[in-house]
């Protein structure tokens, strides 16, 4: 329990810098890590097919997808960065607060309690997931991962060139 | 043999870019016409050798799929519909490279959207949802200037909150069900129908899928998507992506694996009406060719969802024909658009007049697409719309049959605007020289025109061989 308040608590730092931070690489940058302590979360939480795709999907080919998108963009000065960041702690202020609002709100509510969930049984082996219950979702991936590379290649290394 | 609607395009993917010379695009322009109009042919004429073949590669890999009715409707729409975008495109498209990237493209969706008609789980559905999205994502920002960026976008973002909501009801309903195939997630449904873990998650699902299907108040990508895109993406979009990405899986959730979950009739007439009245007013002060067929999508798609509402079989059996038909329709009006783009370089209507004499064929087309949108006999689309008003007024919703009527004057209104300002009038000295779009342009707006009338003129007999059987699946 304790190691998984330690995780969530990481998780929403790391999202938190993500929407607050003014650079587009270290934003991918936290998106990723954000994504894989998710990842560790729903291990941990025995769902290991989502964490599976949660890792390969938003860690892997999102983070890519971004990477070779920022590298088309232009740089910005100095003072640029110190107004955007300016603008970005006047906009975003608020966001840090609400997410402490709500975590102390919802330890206070038993969901537990109030809506008696039934226990499902889990299969925890992910070889045994992906190979042999969930073969459509691999095709899915697969061609979601095609789809990606054509999007990269497509709007980025072809604009690139241009 | 239904694997071969998934894997026959991914082999295409792949052989596509494998690393030979020679003249791809073409290749790749027969293979993607071989695979939408042979999934059409395969729906037309049923042949028993390959429905009842046994599925060997389904079963090598392990790919649960299953074809009733409703599907067929769907494989038949998405056959139709993708022949039409790639003739387009290999039209209005001149660079070889692109239209191979364009074609590369188009069997991804063409994955997206038949995985997402023939799978029976539903994550499994989110899956393909996101094929489908990506590939559409992509399509729209096909030519990267500041609109098309602009308008995929906005789809990105408002198709990741849809995303967030699905992938929140799956998890919900995972609680109860344990399995997330449809038959375990219906009896959980059945089971816990008044949990309000169980209505939160239909609701949040449910809202995902007005936003994938361009429902008011959820519409906002759609404009600006659909006129953003190059013009045999709008087809490809508009057409049939939409359809299969909101509304097929509104229907299918609805009626065969939500069932009558608390006030779920009734936010769907709401929907529905609103979406008709909203799309068919905006799209009256419009002067842009495509966001007039945009806003008409919105107001067209609520009369899928208001016969769906309506719950009775002929309420029902109307809401699917209406799907078929709209992306029949909607189709030629986007392929008409495409010509007139081709030909002056512009669609902004105001800008034209007089192309009738000019391009008599897309003039002939859009007109018979016109009559279908808003349900003028004999086109297709008045036995739908009559289907759907029959239906609304026996189950005693005579204000929502009365406003679905005085909306279709409305479509009449604003297409007919089209059609006089585009195709009538005086021709402006600097079009003087325009001719008819190619050839390419022209077969499909034919082939679409014949398919309209032709569903209209044989619709006694559609209505007891495939229009009953249709609606039969949902008892």
């Amino acid at each position: 329990m304790t190691i998984n308040i330690i995780i969530i608590t990481a998780l929403v730092t790391s999202a938190l810098w993500t929407a607050m931070t003014v650079r587009l690489l270290r934003s991918a940058v936290g998106l990723a890590i954000t994504s894989a302590i998710l990842a560790i979360l729903m291990f941990r939480l025995c769902s290991p097919i989502a964490a599976v795709f949660e890792l390969s999907v938003c860690a892997g080919l999102i983070f890519a997808i971004f990477i070779s998108a920022i590298t088309v963009t232009g740089r910005i000065t100095n003072e640029q960065i110190v107004l955007k960041k300016k603008l970005r702690l006047r906009r975003f202020w608020l966001l840090p607060v609400i997410v402490i609002i709500a975590a102390i709100v919802l330890t206070q509510i038993h969901f537990h309690a109030i809506f008696n969930l039934p226990a499902q049984p889990v299969e925890n082996n992910v070889k045994i997931i992906l190979w042999n219950m969930r073969h459509l979702d691999l095709l899915g991936q697969v061609v979601i991962l095609l789809a990606g590379a054509f999007g990269v290649v497509i709007l980025f290394k072809e604009w690139k060139n241009d | 043999m239904l694997s071969l609607f998934l894997l026959l395009p991914l082999l295409g993917i792949i052989a596509l870019n494998l690393p030979y010379k020679g003249k791809k695009d073409t290749v790749a322009l027969l293979y993607v016409l071989l695979l939408s109009v042979g999934q059409a042919i395969v729906v037309l004429f049923h042949p028993a050798n390959f429905w009842h073949m046994p599925d060997f590669w389904g079963r090598f890999f392990h790919l649960a799929l299953y074809a009733d009715n409703l599907t067929l409707v769907l494989i038949l729409s998405i056959g139709i519909v993708m022949s039409a975008a790639v003739l387009v495109a290999w039209q209005t498209i001149s660079e070889s490279k692109s239209r191979l990237n364009f074609i590369n493209l188009a069997l991804v969706a063409l994955i997206g959207m038949n995985g997402t008609v023939l799978l029976t789980d539903i994550f499994s559905l989110y899956v393909f949802l996101e094929v489908t999205a990506i590939s559409s994502f992509i399509l729209i920002a096909f030519q990267r200037d500041l609109n098309a960026l602009e308008g995929a976008f906005k789809y990105i973002v408002l198709s990741a909150l849809a995303t967030i909501m699905m992938l929140s009801a799956i998890a919900a309903l995972l609680l109860f069900s344990g399995d997330t195939s449809f038959a375990s997630v219906s009896q959980a449904v059945k089971n816990n129908c008044c949990n309000p873990i169980i209505i939160f998650a239909i609701t949040l699902f449910v809202c995902g899928l007005f936003i994938k299907g361009g429902l008011v108040p959820f519409h906002g990508w759609l404009p600006a998507a659909y006129s953003a895109a190059p013009a045999a993406v709008s087809v490809l979009l508009a057409g049939i992506v939409t359809k299969v990405a909101g509304i097929y899986v509104l229907i299918r959730l609805v009626r065969d694996v939500f069932g009558p979950v608390g006030a779920i009739n009734d936010i769907l007439m709401i929907v529905g009406i609103i979406s008709i009245i909203i799309g068919a007013l905006a799209a009256l002060k419009q002067d842009d060719f495509k966001k007039i067929l945009a806003y008409s999508s919105i107001s067209q798609v609520g009369y899928i969802i208001l016969g769906l509402g309506c719950g009775s079989p002929l309420g029902i059996a109307g809401a699917i024909f209406h799907l078929f038909n709209h992306s029949i329709f909607k189709s030629l009006l986007f392929v008409n658009s495409a010509a007139v783009e081709k030909q002056t370089g512009s669609t902004d209507i105001n800008k034209m007049g007089g192309l009738g004499a000019k391009m008599p064929f897309s003039n002939a087309s859009c007109l018979i697409a016109t009559f279908s949108t808003a349900g003028i006999p004999p086109a297709a689309g008045f036995w739908s719309k009559l289907m759907i008003i029959i239906a609304l007024w026996q189950n005693g919703y005579h204000a929502y049959a009365a406003v679905a009527i005085l909306v279709s004057v409305i479509t009449l209104a604003y297409l007919l605007a089209i059609q006089r300002k585009v195709f009538f009038g005086i021709l402006p000295d600097e079009l003087k020289n325009i001719k008819e779009a190619g050839i390419w342009i022209v077969l499909p707006a034919a082939t679409l025109a014949i398919i309209i009338i032709g569903v209209g003129v044989f619709f006694p007999f559609l209505f007891n061989s495939f229009l009953v059987p249709v609606s039969n699946f949902f008892k």
